[in-house]
């Protein structure tokens, strides 16, 4: 098995972490992982191996495949090499201009590349989402109405009341 | 313009008053959210006015919002080195947000809006970096303010979002729900018995991150290290926490574990070691900021075992604050190139043991602790 970081040499630690029930498993050769610091035992404890992992973004930007270069970002000219050497993408479009390259990397960073948690609505989206639901409610208050099933009406109308 | 530290809400040291669950062990919670406003550049590759957009944008969203409505907004990039120093050491802001590393300095329009307990970075790596930290082990009530804020903020601002990818951040290792959540904690009992080193390897197993007492990069003084998520997105927010709290629950039932056997294996060395930093703090007469963060951690390690009673955990804090360079400098009005530094810190924390000692009445220095 190949290094992770350099590619050249081959791998002699190996970091494992548990993300999401999945194992995920860094392998480093002797040289890299020297370089980073990376040690076992308890002199793991003077090194800041915190510096190894706050730079895997950019250890694992430089390990896209080097010979591929897209299209640069059409919003802010930024190319994949440049976020290969600064392990910074220029703006948020650069997520989509490079949308494959990233997916790759995010798993390999994170274990997955599906976010999971809050789910943004834009002040705009926001607002008719809210519209929406709000006209979905009165449809369902009348049809209660019509019903006499009063007991939904009123917690219909306290739903009204609360998203108005 | 000029800083005038008692402008700021509890001068941004609410947190050290050790009154949060496990005062003695973990020093403080810290999560913070990263964000970016959609149709601009990152930070990085941003103009000056683009910078400047975000900054106004940032300023006026917060004086809507419940927690920033008074927020005090402090213009980095217009402080002096000195000032922005004595923030970062408050840890109020990044080293990147006070431009203090060596390259480039600090940015144009580099913010930082501070509230009771929250604030938000602006113009860090990411435009916008709220945080919010708290006293002792209160990772969820920290998170809980902060989503608040969020919230409040997200109505107002438009932050860059994708289905898939979450929150998008400059940097990649922050995607997903930009949440990076950390507690600082005291951990002389594993250093001590030497098993830090296989606690240690095991956090990087089970996903978490260890550094140094200030934050990336950072070197480990004192025995504190601050303990945080390694990865931000495939989980929610609630998942990355529980986990964080779990696994940071079993450390500092590991480092009881340590300190009791420390105290029935070898009662006398330790009772030693902790009045030793103790009597050198007290009374020496210089001393540099390291060797003073180790002996704090002796002593506060004394103050958790009952063997030390004449000097409080808020002291210790206190002592952990403003005993920083920029600290020593600007309580005594002098140059951080001051060579007097070691002796004004070490003036400074015998005037503040002094009075512990006094107004706890304990039987000082030559007492044998029980
Ligand atoms: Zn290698
Ligand atoms: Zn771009």
């Amino acid at each position: 098995m190949q290094c992770d970081n350099c590619g050249e040499r081959p791998a002699a630690v190996h970091l494992t972490q548990i993300v999401k029930n999945s194992v995920t498993t860094l392998h480093l050769c002797e040289v890299c992982a020297a370089e980073k610091g990376v040690q076992t035992g308890a002199s793991i404890a003077k090194f800041p191996l915190s510096d190894f992992l706050a730079s895997m973004g950019k250890e694992a930007a430089g390990a896209l495949p080097s010979g591929v270069e897209s299209e640069p970002c059409g919003f802010c000219g930024a190319r994949l090499s440049d976020f290969r050497e600064t392990g910074r993408l220029g703006c948020p479009h650069c997520y989509a201009t490079f949308e494959t390259h990233l997916r790759d990397l995010l798993r390999r960073l994170h274990g997955s590349s599906q976010h999971v948690g809050e789910a943004y609505l834009p002040p705009d989206a926001g607002l008719a989402d809210r519209r929406r639901r709000l006209n979905e409610l009165r449809d369902q208050l009348r049809r209660a109405v019509e019903a006499e099933n009063f007991e939904l009406a009123a917690e219909l109308r306290d739903r009204i009341r609360i998203l108005e | 313009m000029t800083l005038d530290l008692s402008l700021l809400p509890d001068g941004g040291i609410g947190w050290a008053d050790a009154s949060g669950p496990e005062g003695q062990i973990v020093l403080s919670s810290r999560v913070r959210l990263a964000r970016n406003l959609q149709g601009l550049p990152f930070t990085v590759r941003a103009r000056d006015d683009h910078r400047e957009a975000v900054l106004e944008q940032v300023v006026k969203a917060g004086r809507s919002t419940r927690h920033l409505a008074d927020a005090a907004v402090v213009r980095l990039d217009r402080l002096e080195r000195s000032e922005r120093q004595l923030l970062y050491e408050r840890h109020l802001v990044s080293r990147e947000l006070a431009g203090l590393d060596a390259a480039g300095g600090v940015r144009p329009a580099s913010a930082l809006l501070l509230g009771e307990t929250l604030g938000v970075m602006v113009n860090e790596e990411d435009h916008l970096r709220l945080q919010s930290l708290r006293s002792g082990f209160a990772v969820s009530e920290a998170y809980a303010e902060l989503d608040q804020l969020d919230s409040e903020l997200g109505r107002q601002l438009c932050f860059a979002f994708h289905p898939e990818f979450g929150y998008l951040t400059a940097c990649p290792t922050n995607a997903g729900t930009g949440l990076r959540a950390s507690v600082l904690i005291h951990l002389p009992g594993l250093v001590l018995t030497k098993e830090i080193g296989k606690v240690l390897q095991g956090l990087s197993q089970v996903g978490l991150t260890f550094r140094g007492l200030y934050g990336e990069g950072s070197e480990v003084v004192g025995n504190f290290f601050q303990l945080s998520n390694q990865t931000t997105l495939g989980k929610s927010e609630e998942e990355l926490l529980d986990h964080l709290v779990r696994i940071v629950r079993q450390v500092i039932e590991y480092e009881r574990l340590a300190r009791e056997k420390l105290l029935s294996d070898a009662p006398n060395v330790v009772e030693d070691k902790v009045w030793r930093a103790y009597g050198l703090l007290r009374y020496a007469r210089s001393l540099s900021f390291e060797e003073t963060m180790n002996l704090l951690s002796g002593v506060r390690l004394g103050v958790a075992l009952n063997l030390i009673n004449e000097v409080g955990v808020y002291t210790l804090n206190k002592l952990m604050i403003f005993t920083q360079p920029a600290h020593v400098a600007h309580l005594s009005g002098r140059q951080l190139s001051d060579p007097e530094l070691p002796m004004l810190r070490a003036e400074y924390v015998r005037r503040l043991l002094e009075e512990d000692a006094r107004r706890l009445g304990g039987e000082g220095p030559r007492a044998t602790g029980k």
